[in-house]
């Protein structure tokens, strides 16, 4: 069945937590206290399999057979790994924060947030170990549907019908792309596994190969591509831990995780180079990276703003694996993990601020910075990650890309990632810039009163995530040497 | 012309079973009564039993029995008997029908499909 | 000895007694009269049934189709029954439903007959029951008429048994009489013509007969009348307008019943046509299914499914839902290759199963508010949480999530359509199942998310009724995770028409 019974364990655990807490429904300290607890050990699970990855083994685990061929099985390979360790490791956090943040909001229906939370948090891990594409499509709907009543979670008309256009996006892309794509690649080449290399060479005659693609990068709702976005914004109703983790993290990476394993698993980064199938993906990216930077600049709320950023940010992972040589993916897999604690320091400091002030507006945080010094720090140095300045490690998965773009003789698209840095600059390092530089507002004044930082539990997580992504620009290594084992043949020109 | 007036001569038997069929099925249809809609289904339904008897018809042939005298012609028994079957089951049909016709004036007090479709809008929707 | 003796009559006679012993314990229960024993007859009767249809299963599986003369004339003079891979295929599902229908209907049947009529109810189910099996085995045409019109009087009758708690079942069973008679005898008057044209009844001379001769005018009339007659049965777009009333207002445990079984043997009839009698060889029948009944299945996927997002009423909604997925699987039919019936086939099973339970759950539903208006069961989903959590299991098989048996399905269907070069209809399908997260997520929506009635009065439900209802989800979660037995059900199936399908283009 497995050989290493971490990989079960891993994707079990959140679900006995969810039971736990549904358990202690009445009983908020216990109940909080359990799904702490809970992510460490899962933390602790996932991380335990680094070791034997980094090895050079590939634990498994095989259920049973669905279809000829297919089984509900797991494997373990360093992508995978890679993208559990940070969904798994940043769930400590948010649930650190999310304990701060409902308490502190008073929110209802508490037990259900927590209940579904980790729901979610085994489906992402659940993708991230999927040894084929059935067993991902599976825990790929699980998390929508698990996400849903955590977007749906206010239950106000606004919450509903947010919830509903990331329903019907999520569920209906994949249904309508997704699913025929994979029915497609079983009928083709009788298997859904995914093989270094790739498996659709030899069975797709290569004038196929780019709507195959097709289908999969808009079946794959989750990583955003224009014009399947509007599900990214639409979610923004949920309360902010839903935010930071699930469409900062684990939804959103789920997204481009999957897209990733899409190119390089199923195609083959080769099998893409040699038939040109992914050219008009990687203008697609680019423009997608664009679009919605440009879209981020004129919001003034500001979730809705980190959210067209997030959407602008993913299509980076999607670009990465378009271009269709190794260091691309490298860019794009390092992009998931330093866009992951870029955008959750981002998304937690927001919550705090909403905690704070209950101010949602950019335009109303005029001089917040001397009061809530902290948050402020921790937002200026999650932007620096997020455009890429050192010393954070969202310069690397840039320079990687960078780097990409020149491999893959696109420069035109070291223009595009350059122009969209400079956006990033623009609408996102403003928001500290006039917290701490500009005076408060005096209308505002009246209102900030004695007003400080938030409580503990919502400030500690963002700084703990701003000093990460200052760790990994030195530390970078570690992440390199785990995704340099994800085979890609080709490579290096 | 001829030939026409022959065709239709010749299968006057079928033409009654379309007549008649297109009767019964127009009165079930048309009338929104519900003893009138039970009694086309059964003007309907003897249609199909006089097709089912006038195909195993032998021109000139006997009641299929058995009398031993040879090269004797005889009816085909086989639609007839099955058409007897059929005739107990519009019997049932019948039956059914009518009762559910009851319990309905029963409880609308009108057995107008007109009627008892207003009261249904003045009832609350399902 | 007795033991074995009994073994080897059970044995010898196994493809009669499934009709039978429903058929025998249907007097039975008018006779005694108590409705405690009247339901203990009607279950151990329905519970023996499935037994045997399972045991024939195997037996069919293991040793080739089986043939059995009643009364011992033989065929084509006596009426055959023959069991092979197609209907012993679709008989454990019937006297499965039914197993799990009886007991959901001690639990629930208080509200609808009065006790001292309560034995009536059950004959009168256990008689759809044996008219339904008797459709199934039968190899004689007339036999299928005389049959399928002892299970349509039986279920007119069940769905007028909702009238005690609302009238409107009366004028429902009323018009789904007049419609379903007429079905019939279109039925009828098209196995005149083929008698006319063949002079046997026996389906599989039939099928001998009319493979060596070429079609002619009376071949073709017969199937017209067989194709409209049937299609009024299984509620083929636009001669469906009886179901939804007569789905929306019968008793829950009949309405679950009827929704898994009755319009899937009339499907089980036009594949036993369709493939076994016509052969579909005459490219006049073969234009008919693909020119008519395809398109007609599509136009019903979407017409219905839209139509059911707009209904008030849970039941009514999943009524036109059982329209769409009666489209479903028209289109696989009309696909004509092994591996678009196949996917009927499958279809059929893991659809029967699920909207068995889905109705099954919501007359719980029902049951404890009073109601099953949409509108009056806002926020119900925090009161009844477990209810809520089994109409949405059965909503998302509906939809086809996987896990769930409706994804196998759409699986299946998709693979054919693609398999057969029809991109067009495995997007059109796919693109329905969009109509049907509409449906769904209304009721989601509404229960889960909206403002509790403080005022609501929740009476408790009945174990009799929750054990069956969760016992046959958890049978369609299970072929929805496990599909290989009812996949390779339904490939054997389709394999053993597979003969007749050569020299069809598709």
């Amino acid at each position: 069945m497995t050989d290493h019974i971490a990989l079960p364990l891993s994707i079990l655990i959140p679900l006995i937590i969810g039971l736990f807490v549904h358990m202690f429904g009445d009983r908020p300290n216990q109940r909080d206290a359990v799904s702490l607890i809970g992510g460490i050990v899962t933390f602790i699970m996932v991380g335990w399999l680094l070791p034997e990855v980094m090895a050079g083994a590939r634990p498994s685990a095989s259920l049973f057979e669905m279809l000829p061929n297919v089984s509900l099985a797991f494997r373990v390979e360093p992508l995978g790994l890679m993208f559990a360790l940070i969904a798994s490791g940043l769930w400590v956090l948010t649930t650190l924060y999310a304990i701060g943040y409902m308490r502190a909001n008073g929110e209802t229906d508490q037990t259900r947030f927590y209940l579904f939370f980790a729901i979610a948090i085994s489906s992402a891990i659940g993708i991230a170990f999927s040894a084929n594409l059935l067993t991902l499509f599976i825990f790929y709907e699980a998390l929508t549907l698990s996400t849903y009543p955590l977007v749906a979670h206010k239950g106000t008309d606004e919450a509903r019908k947010g919830a509903r256009t990331y329903l019907v996006i999520l569920l209906g892309t994949s249904i309508c792309f997704l699913l025929p794509a994979i029915i497609w690649t079983y009928g083709a080449t009788g298997t859904l596994d995914f093989e270094p290399g790739g498996i659709v060479r030899g069975h797709l005659p290569p004038a196929f190969a780019p709507l195959l693609l097709a289908l999969f990068a808009f079946g794959i709702g989750k990583a955003a591509l224009m014009p399947f976005h509007r599900w990214l914004p639409a979610a923004m109703v949920a309360p902010t831990p839903v935010s930071a983790l699930l469409h900062a993290v684990a939804v959103v990476k789920a997204g481009v995780f999957t897209m990733l394993k899409v190119g390089v698993y199923i195609f083959g980064t080769d099998y893409l180079a040699e038939t040109g199938a992914s050219v008009w993906l990687v203008w697609l990216a680019g423009f997608t990276i664009l679009a919605a930077s440009i879209i981020a600049m004129t919001k003034d709320d500001l979730k809705a703003r980190l959210a067209y950023s997030t959407v602008s940010q993913l299509s980076y992972v999607t670009l990465g694996m378009a271009l269709a040589v190794q260091s691309g993916v490298m860019g794009g897999a390092m992009q998931i993990a330093m866009h992951a604690l870029g955008k959750i320091t981002l998304f937690m400091c927001a919550g705090g601020i909403y905690v704070a002030t209950h101010k949602t507006k950019v335009s109303e945080l005029d001089g917040l910075g001397r009061r809530m010094p902290f948050t402020f720090a921790a937002f200026a140095i999650g932007a620096l990650s997020i455009i890429g300045i050192p010393p954070t490690g969202g310069a690397w998965s840039k320079f990687y890309l960078m780097l990409a773009t020149l491999d893959a003789h696109q420069q035109v698209l070291l223009i595009v990632l350059m122009a969209s840095s400079l956006l990033n600059v623009i609408y996102l390092l403003s928001i500290p810039a006039r917290a701490f530089f500009l005076p408060e507002a005096g209308t505002a004044l009246r209102g900030f009163g004695t007003l400080k930082e938030a409580p503990l539990l919502c400030v500690l997580p963002p700084c703990l995530t701003a000093i990460g992504t200052i760790v990994l620009f030195f530390h970078a290594d570690r992440i390199y040497w785990l995704i340099a084992l994800i085979p890609t043949a080709g490579g290096h020109f | 012309m001829a030939d026409l007036i022959r065709s239709i001569a010749g299968h006057y038997n079928y033409w009654m079973f379309v007549i008649l069929m297109m009767t019964g099925l127009f009165i079930v249809v048309s009338r929104g009564n519900l003893i009138k809609k039970i009694a086309g289904l059964n003007i309907f339904q003897t249609s199909v039993f006089l097709f089912y008897i006038s195909m195993g018809k032998v021109t000139g042939g006997t009641a299929p029995v058995n009398t031993g005298r040879a090269g004797e012609v005889y009816s085909n028994p086989l639609p007839h008997v099955l058409i007897l079957t059929a005739i107990v089951v519009g019997i049932a049909t019948t039956a059914v029908g009518l009762a559910l016709a009851v319990r309905i004036k029963e409880s609308y007090g009108s057995i107008e499909e007109d009627v008892i479709e207003d009261m249904h809008r003045t009832e609350r929707p399902a | 000895m007795i033991a074995g003796a009994t073994a080897g009559f059970i044995a010898k006679h196994l493809p009669v007694l499934v009709v039978l012993v429903p058929l025998m314990a249907a007097p039975a229960c008018l006779i005694t009269g108590n409705r405690h024993a009247t339901w203990a007859i009607a279950t151990l009767a329905s519970w023996t049934s499935f037994a045997l249809t399972v045991a024939l299963f195997i037996r069919v599986a293991g040793q080739g189709p089986l043939s059995y003369s009643l009364g011992g004339w033989a065929a084509p003079f006596g009426i055959e029954y023959r069991a092979d891979a197609l209907n012993a295929f679709i008989l454990p599902l019937i006297a499965g439903i039914a197993s799990f229908a009886l007991p959901y209907a001690r639990g629930s049947i208080g509200r609808d007959v009065e006790p001292r009529q309560q034995n009536l109810f059950y004959s009168a189910l256990l008689l759809c029951l044996a008219g339904l099996l008797g459709v199934t085995i039968t190899g004689d045409v007339f036999n299928i008429f005389v049959f399928l019109e002892i299970s349509s009087l039986a279920s007119y009758v069940l769905v007028a048994a909702g009238g005690g708690r609302d009238r409107r079942a009366f004028k429902a069973a009323f018009d789904y009489l007049i419609m379903g008679t007429i079905g019939a005898s279109f039925f009828v008057i098209g196995i005149g013509f083929l008698y006319m044209a063949t002079g046997t009844l026996n389906i599989a001379d039939l099928a001998h007969r009319l493979a060596t001769a070429p079609a002619d005018r009376t071949v073709r009339m017969a199937y017209g009348f067989i194709l409209v007659g049937i299609g009024l049965k299984l509620a083929m777009m636009p001669l469906h307008q009886w179901l939804p009333n007569a789905y929306s207002y019968a008793p829950p445990a009949v309405t679950a019943f009827l929704a898994a079984t009755a319009t899937k043997v009339s499907l089980y009839v036009l594949i036993r046509f369709l493939y076994t009698v016509f052969g579909l060889d005459d490219p006049f029948e073969a234009q008919t299914l693909k020119l008519l009944v395809m398109p007609l299945g599509i136009i019903g996927i979407f017409a219905a499914s839209t139509v059911a997002i707009f209904q008030n009423d849970i039941r009514r909604m999943f009524a036109w839902s059982s329209i769409a997925q009666a489209g479903y699987m028209l289109t696989g039919i009309a696909l004509m290759t092994p591996q678009g019936l196949a996917a009927s086939l499958v279809n059929i099973v893991n659809h029967g199963l699920t909207k068995g339970a889905l109705f099954m759950a919501v007359g719980m539903l029902t049951l404890a508010t009073g109601t099953s208006r949409l509108s009056d069961l806002r926020g119900i989903g925090r009161t009844m949480p477990w209810t809520m959590a089994a109409i949405l299991a059965g909503g998302l098989g509906l939809i086809g999530v996987p896990l769930t048996a409706g994804f196998i399905s759409k699986w299946a269907l998709v693979s054919a359509a693609l398999d057969a070069g029809q991109w067009w209809l495995a997007g059109a399908v796919l693109l329905s199942s969009l109509l049907a997260l509409g449906y769904v997520w209304r009721i989601v929506e509404t229960a889960c998310f909206g403002k509790a009635d403080e005022t609501r009065v929740i009476e408790p439900v009945p174990l009799a009724m929750v054990i069956p209802a969760w016992g046959l989800l958890a049978v369609s979660l299970y072929a929805g995770v496990q599909p290989a037995l009812i996949m390779e059900g339904a490939n054997a199936a389709a394999r053993s028409l597979l003969p007749h399908l050569t020299g069809v283009g598709g």
